[in-house]
């Protein structure tokens, strides 16, 4: 009786063996490098040459929603009402009392005729997006490496290393990253890295009708952002925390957080 | 050979057997995870800072589904050069056609949508008093309803059918304000200067502003020709040197608060 | 003022008041986050309080000390559940060993888990009951024999000079452990306490806060589990341990209780942007969790009894009666407390303007069942534990046989 068991024990035991090890195997292999369409060495693109950013004009923006709209169909990004890239926000300052502010599905369908009995003193459309820090919190905080600053200023997501903490989410002052439904990692805007790269703009850049947002480098002397930044009066949301925002707001009310 | 004496395993009489133990079993851990480590840290972690650095190159694969105003020309020049000398100028193709990237890829087989039914429109032009003051808008229920935009404005060239006689083409919302304030029967023009420039091109020729107290004075002055209802000030003492429509609102003045 | 068809299509949003970020409609870190902080605190409570008895001589509490050491490797198994579960991705877990950054304080959790379990508590229990797994090794019978056998890792020698070697190495590493016991349940306060971008979560104050709700639980747990487990053992309690716990309960609680006062009162007369939307949120939001469970229950009414039952003069039955009851108090304070950390953070936009729900649910993941099975699960190891290295060995000089089944 012994000697049986003892033989079961083994296939047991080696059978987990190659269980293991399969699976090591796997996920060693799944790590090695695929056919790509991009490639950095293959391709002109030097990171090390670029530092983006973006201006946001809040006189210009119309509130038609076509740039959230084109983000969530260039991205791929779910079309329920909680996962946004970027979003566009209402803000109806009245004479007294509370600002109210809503982003009814992002604005992606308009916004609905606002109903209430107050006194509007203003009221505008404030675009929100990633602000693409330059010193990220959420970068901070992720315990394995997967969300980095790239070395052209992009805060970019690593989708196959994220293990899906939501540490990222948290940190972010900002509200600009979810978690992915699907793939159960973090995911916020890109920039649309896969189109800068190219020389392409970014899609909700794009589609803006009335060149609301404004897509460039920060450091390039002769561009529409130097432009931008230079002749108007620019604030960044949240400057306190010191997280050296790079989405230049011109245009914008103290209301705006 | 002397066998093992597994027992009594001195290797230094004084070090107690607990630590050779402890020893032995952390010296094991600690291998197995150096080794782990080295096995399962992918290659191109670390490149360009503490991420993965194929990350770049997967995210830069996306697939581009916008393909950019830029590539619709190369076939569709004609509409682009009456686009660009049109109002709708700074509207991109894709902004009204959605993704068009499949479409350059193959024309034949993709199509991009034809937007043409009113609510596509409305996006933008629809009334809605937190756009910038000076845009276009209609209010779509008395605006030729159930009629398709499309039969009146051309969206490659959208000239009005008849030359705007009404500032609250673009400029509703003052329109609205003062339809219910004690200035309704003043027209625009009573007191802005408007050019037929402005009609046509706005942002270079802006309508005027009165300069002097004393145009307002032309009704509230004390000693003014106007009807007796209206409420008179003294020019020399009310408001010190400012500008009337420095502290009223002239589209509804003297509103309940 | 929403508009109804977006409504539609996810009813949830009528219970939102004011305006959240899109993105911030899914809460993140539920039930399970939760559990986390709360399992860990007990850890470092038990584990301090039995380091007392070790390090500072506090003879009195000699017959909970192995006790609470077994509690606190007990619920030590248990913690990393709760976080592996949680995670998006499980299988990747592994990645905090291989490529942690420096800079994010969760990185440290695998290390510092890793450490307290091998370095500290695993070695504190080992050299503890060494001796008495010599001699289980040496006088069982069957499976135990092989257990106990493989237990002592071949140190088998139980002579006098050995045993005092043991000793010394068990007072050095109580030593390293206290700060070790800190480190593990300060740093889940520091990955709250250093989010700036969160108003309610960053604060200063916040890893001293959750150790001393750590400690509070600690010692309540190791009330409770030394009361039930003597009342099936049909023992006798002993009176000045239990008043000496009472005691050590009682001034936890009060600094405890100072710290979440001082914070409270710093925050009112500071009075940044924030305080609206953090008022609205405390009236609206966690009225019950935090002035009823976690102030009045929690901490008001067990400061108040244990001080009555401790140092008024009472028949020892209501004394136990009132001590066992407070603990329970305690435990539902402290829970309260770590809900109204984890949650309670996340009810309010960033924007500081809008306030959301959590939809606490019953099955699934983060539900209560969840949390339930991974409270229950540490009692059950602890039986085991109990089973396996008796921790009332000591009791008067008396040597019990575990009754292992074989």
């Amino acid at each position: 009786m012994k000697k049986n068991s003892f033989q079961l024990y083994r296939r047991d035991f080696l059978k987990s063996c190659y269980k293991a090890l399969s699976f090591a195997g796997i996920f060693y292999l799944s790590f090695q490098p695929e056919k790509l369409l991009f490639s950095r060495e293959n391709s002109q693109y030097d990171p090390t040459k670029h530092w983006y950013g973006m201006g946001i004009d809040i006189h210009k923006c119309i509130g038609c929603g076509r740039c959230a709209d084109a983000c969530k169909k260039e991205n791929d990004v779910p079309r329920e009402p909680i996962y946004f890239r970027t979003w566009i926000e209402r803000y109806v300052v009245p004479i007294e009392g509370e600002t109210y502010v809503d982003s009814p599905n992002g604005g992606i369908d308009g916004f609905p005729e606002f109903k209430g009995d107050i006194d509007i003193l203003k009221t505008y459309f404030v675009p929100k997006i990633c602000n693409q820090c330059a010193k990220p919190p959420c970068v901070q905080v992720c315990p394995v490496g997967a969300t980095f600053l790239s070395q052209d200023g992009v805060v970019l997501v690593d989708e196959k290393w994220c293990i899906g903490c939501r540490y990222c989410i948290q940190a972010c002052p900002y509200g600009a990253r979810y978690l992915h439904p699907v793939k159960k990692v973090a995911d916020k805007c890109t920039f649309c890295y896969h189109r800068i790269v190219k020389g392409l703009l970014p899609a909700c850049v794009e589609v803006c009708p009335t060149q609301a947002r404004i897509f460039g480098e920060v450091g390039l002397q002769s561009s529409p952002l130097r432009r931008f930044v230079r002749f108007n009066d620019i604030i960044v949301t949240k400057q306190y925390l010191n997280t050296e925002p790079k989405v230049y707001y011109a245009g914008a009310d103290m209301e705006v957080r | 050979m002397k066998s093992f004496d597994w027992k009594n395993i001195k290797l230094n009489p004084k070090i107690p057997r607990q630590i050779i133990s402890l020893a032995i079993i952390f010296a094991i851990a600690i291998a197995a995870f150096v080794i782990g480590r080295m096995l399962f840290v992918p290659r191109s972690f670390g490149k360009y800072g503490h991420y993965r650095g194929n990350a770049l190159d997967e995210i830069a694969s996306q697939k581009i589904n916008y393909a950019g105003y830029q590539v619709c020309t190369n076939c569709h020049s004609n509409i682009y050069n009456s686009l660009t000398k049109s109002n709708h100028k700074g509207v991109s193709c894709e902004t009204c056609h959605g993704p068009a990237a499949k479409h350059t890829g193959s024309p034949g087989e993709y199509k991009p949508i034809v937007p043409r039914e009113r609510e596509h429109c409305q996006l933008c032009h629809a009334f809605n008093p937190s756009r910038p003051t000076g845009f276009p808008q209609i209010i779509a229920e008395t605006h030729n309803p159930g009629k398709a935009c499309m039969a009146c404005h051309e969206p490659h060239n959208p000239l009005v059918p008849q030359v705007i006689s009404e500032c609250s083409a673009c400029h509703r919302t003052i329109a609205n304000q003062k339809r219910v304030s004690h200035h309704a029967s003043l027209s625009c023009e009573q007191c802005h200067k408007v050019t037929e420039k402005h009609l046509t091109n706005p942002k270079l020729e802006k309508a005027g502003k009165p300069v002097e107290r004393a145009f307002c004075g032309q009704c509230h002055a004390k000693d003014a020709d106007s009807l007796k209802e209206i409420r008179r000030i003294d020019l020399s003492t009310h408001g010190g040197r400012y500008l009337c429509w420095e502290c009223h609102y002239p589209h509804y003045p003297e509103a309940k608060r | 003022m929403l508009d109804i068809g977006v409504t539609n299509m996810i009813p949830e949003f009528q219970h939102i008041t004011g305006y959240i970020y899109p993105n911030e409609f899914e809460l993140h870190w539920g039930t399970l986050i939760v559990v986390y902080p709360y399992i860990t605190g007990l850890v470092a409570g038990a584990f301090i309080l039995a380091s007392l008895e070790r390090v500072f001589n506090v003879k009195v509490l000699q017959p909970v000390y192995r006790l609470s050491l077994l509690a606190a490797l007990a619920f030590l198994l248990v913690a990393p559940l709760p976080l592996i579960i949680h995670l998006g991705r499980p299988e990747r877990a592994f990645e905090m060993f291989l490529t942690p950054s420096t800079k994010s304080a969760m990185a440290m959790f695998g290390f510092v888990y890793a450490w307290y379990l091998m370095v500290v508590l695993l070695l504190e229990i080992w050299f503890d009951y060494r001796k008495e797994i010599v001699i289980w090794s040496q006088e069982k019978e069957g499976l135990s024999k092989y257990i106990y056998k493989i237990l002592t890792l071949g140190a088998t020698d139980i002579s006098e000079p050995s045993l005092n070697f043991d000793a010394k190495i068990g007072k050095v590493i109580t030593i390293i452990g206290i700060p070790s016991a800190f480190l593990l349940h300060g740093y889940v306060g520091f990955i709250f306490g250093a989010v700036k971008a969160n108003p309610w979560w960053s604060s200063v104050l916040m890893p001293i806060v959750f150790l001393f709700s750590a400690m509070v639980s600690g010692i309540a747990l190791v009330f409770l589990i030394y009361m039930v487990t003597s009342m099936f053992r049909r023992k006798e309690m002993d009176m000045d341990c239990l008043n000496k716990l009472a005691e050590l309960l009682l001034y936890a609680m009060i600094i405890d209780f100072s710290l979440e006062l001082l914070d409270f009162t710093h925050r009112l007369y500071e009075s940044e942007e924030s305080i609206k939307i953090l008022a609205e949120l405390i009236y609206s939001r966690l009225f019950i969790s935090l002035i009823v469970s976690q102030i009045i229950i929690g901490s008001l009414v067990p400061m108040i009894s244990i001080t009555w039952a401790r140092f008024f003069k009472l028949p020892d039955e209501m004394r136990r009666m009132v001590y066992f009851i407070t603990a329970i108090l305690v435990q539902v304070g402290i829970f309260s407390t770590r809900w109204n950390v984890v949650i309670g953070g996340q009810l309010f936009s960033k924007s500081l303007r809008g306030l959301t729900v959590y939809k606490l649910q019953l099955l699934g993941i983060e539900g209560l069942l969840m949390a339930a099975f991974l409270l229950i699960l540490p009692l059950v190891i602890l039986y085991i534990l109990c089973k396996v290295l008796p921790p009332w060995v000591e009791n008067e000089g008396e040597f019990q046989t575990s009754e292992i089944e074989t």
